[in-house]
């Protein structure tokens, strides 16, 4: 198979800017009945190395010191018309940079005129105004990058359809510890990929791992399935076996019913469902005792927390005295303090 | 401070998860009990613990943890050594008792 050369995100950028967006378009020009010495003193002024030579707004040629350098050193000033006799490489201004490299390439002049399709010149291109454009290039990328990293762009906040949603589904088998956390990290980690911002995955983490282990303690196994979705992630763990038959006693931090053998393990404090609490947006828990129980919760990520709210403030300038249909910030999880 | 120097001032034993040994640790959490190290470790910090199971592991790695610093020379199941050493989690052992491991960490500037 034949090789082909990877093009390089500055080759690229040679290809997609054109020559009039890096142009610095205050351009001196002389006419050809400019004195040489007189051409000799702007390019001193100015610090430039050369100049196009117009004629009624057509591109006559191109002067530079060499130009003058040669012929004042024969003592006598003449008019620039008597040095410009050579014809003139030019570029277009709609042209690729490519196409004004590939000049720079050839023919090693340090400058050229560059014209617009109708032959009038618009500007002169150096080698130096091509590196500043490409670097700036290179910087709009760049940022544009940060800013899509910064905004931790949701991955499926930029898909459009009317309905976005991603569906993750484990099983969790009762006693497997060996295996504890794993449907969690999946979680996490699908999440991090999707990039999902860093408080909602942490709230994530936290609150299904405690559900994983709560079914790997307490039930006869069951499952695990997330919904993800732009305005939140949704979580339904559901298992069979013994229930739970007074669901607000389970709630209250430090209820627990784990055997002593889980509880050599670190487990059984009875802070789980507190900690699902404390990480999820809305959370919803029911069972039917010596069947299931059915645990569902969500975490909504912050950027939606925002919209929400604004939603909110807009809905109560609207309606003024009448309740905002959109829920109050009593479901808003409290914030989870990240060091640093 | 970087946990590499912490292994070196506290003489810690490194079991597992020498990868992770570079990073600039933040703080720490004490804690047996699974569900308040979940509640409260943070971030880039030590979990220092008397539990040597494998879930160890998954709660580090599900936190971010720096490592997790097992006290009083308690055995560490291996399958948690070989889940540390695919997540590059250090699992450090002490003899030290936690109430020790905690205090010389203050001294030394870890307090958060
Ligand atoms: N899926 C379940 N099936 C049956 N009972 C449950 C289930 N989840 C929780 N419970 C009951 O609710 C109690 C409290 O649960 P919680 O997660 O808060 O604490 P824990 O699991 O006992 O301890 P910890 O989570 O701190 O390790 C449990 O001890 C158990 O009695
Ligand atoms: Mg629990």
């Amino acid at each position: 198979m034949e090789e082909r050369r990877q093009l390089t995100r500055v080759e690229e950028l040679t290809y997609e800017v054109k020559i009039e967006q890096v142009m610095t378009t205050d351009v001196l020009t002389v006419t050809p009945e400019t004195m040489m010495s007189e051409a000799k003193e702007l390019l001193r002024n100015r610090r430039i190395s050369g100049m196009p030579v117009v004629e009624k707004g057509r591109l006559a040629g191109v002067i530079s010191t060499e130009d003058i350098i040669t012929t004042l050193e024969l003592g006598k000033d003449v008019a620039v018309r008597e040095k410009i006799g050579h014809p003139v490489r030019t570029c277009f201004a709609d042209e690729p940079l490519a196409q004004a490299i590939r000049r720079f390439d050839m023919y090693g002049y340090g400058r050229y005129p560059v014209v617009n399709r109708r032959g009038r010149l618009v500007d002169i291109i150096t080698q130096g105004d091509i590196i500043h454009g490409l670097l700036r290039a290179l910087e709009a990328d760049y940022h544009e990058e940060e800013t899509l990293k910064h905004e931790a762009s949701y991955l499926l906040e930029h898909v459009d359809s009317e309905r976005t949603r991603l569906f993750l589904s484990y099983r969790v088998r009762a006693r497997d510890f060996v295996h504890a956390g794993d449907a969690a990290r999946q979680i996490k980690r699908a999440l991090v990929r999707l990039g999902a911002h860093p408080q909602a995955v942490r709230r994530m983490a936290i609150a299904t791992f405690e559900a994983e282990t709560n079914i790997i303690i307490h039930s006869n196994g069951g499952r695990i399935a997330v919904l993800i979705q732009p305005s939140a992630i949704r979580v339904r763990a559901t298992d069979t076996g013994p229930g739970i038959p007074d669901v607000d006693l389970a709630m209250q931090p430090g209820f627990s019913t784990a055997p002593d053998w889980v509880r050599e393990m670190g487990f059984g404090s009875g802070m789980g469902l507190a900690n699902i609490r404390r990480c999820a947006s809305t959370m919803h828990l029911a069972s039917i005792p010596g069947r299931k129980t059915c645990l569902e919760y969500t975490v909504i990520p912050e950027k939606s927390i925002a919209l929400r709210e604004q939603l909110t403030r807009s809905q109560n300038d609207f309606t003024r005295n009448r309740r905002p249909i959109i829920a109050n910030g009593k479901d808003r999880p409290a914030q989870i303090d990240e060091p640093g | 401070m970087k946990l590499r120097q912490i292994v070196d001032i506290l003489s810690l034993t490194v079991m597992a998860g020498h990868a992770g040994l570079d990073t600039e640790v933040t703080g720490g959490y004490a804690a047996d009990l699974v569900s308040c190290a979940m509640a409260g470790a943070q971030k880039d910090g030590l979990w220092v613990t008397l539990q040597g199971h494998l879930n160890i592991v998954a709660v580090a790695s599900l936190l971010d943890l720096a490592a997790i610093i097992v006290t009083e020379n308690k055995v560490v199941e291996p399958e948690a050594l070989a889940k540390a050493n695919e997540e590059g989690i250090p699992i450090l052992s002490t003899p030290c008792t936690t109430f020790e491991v905690v205090g010389r960490l203050w001294e030394m500037g870890v307090r958060r």
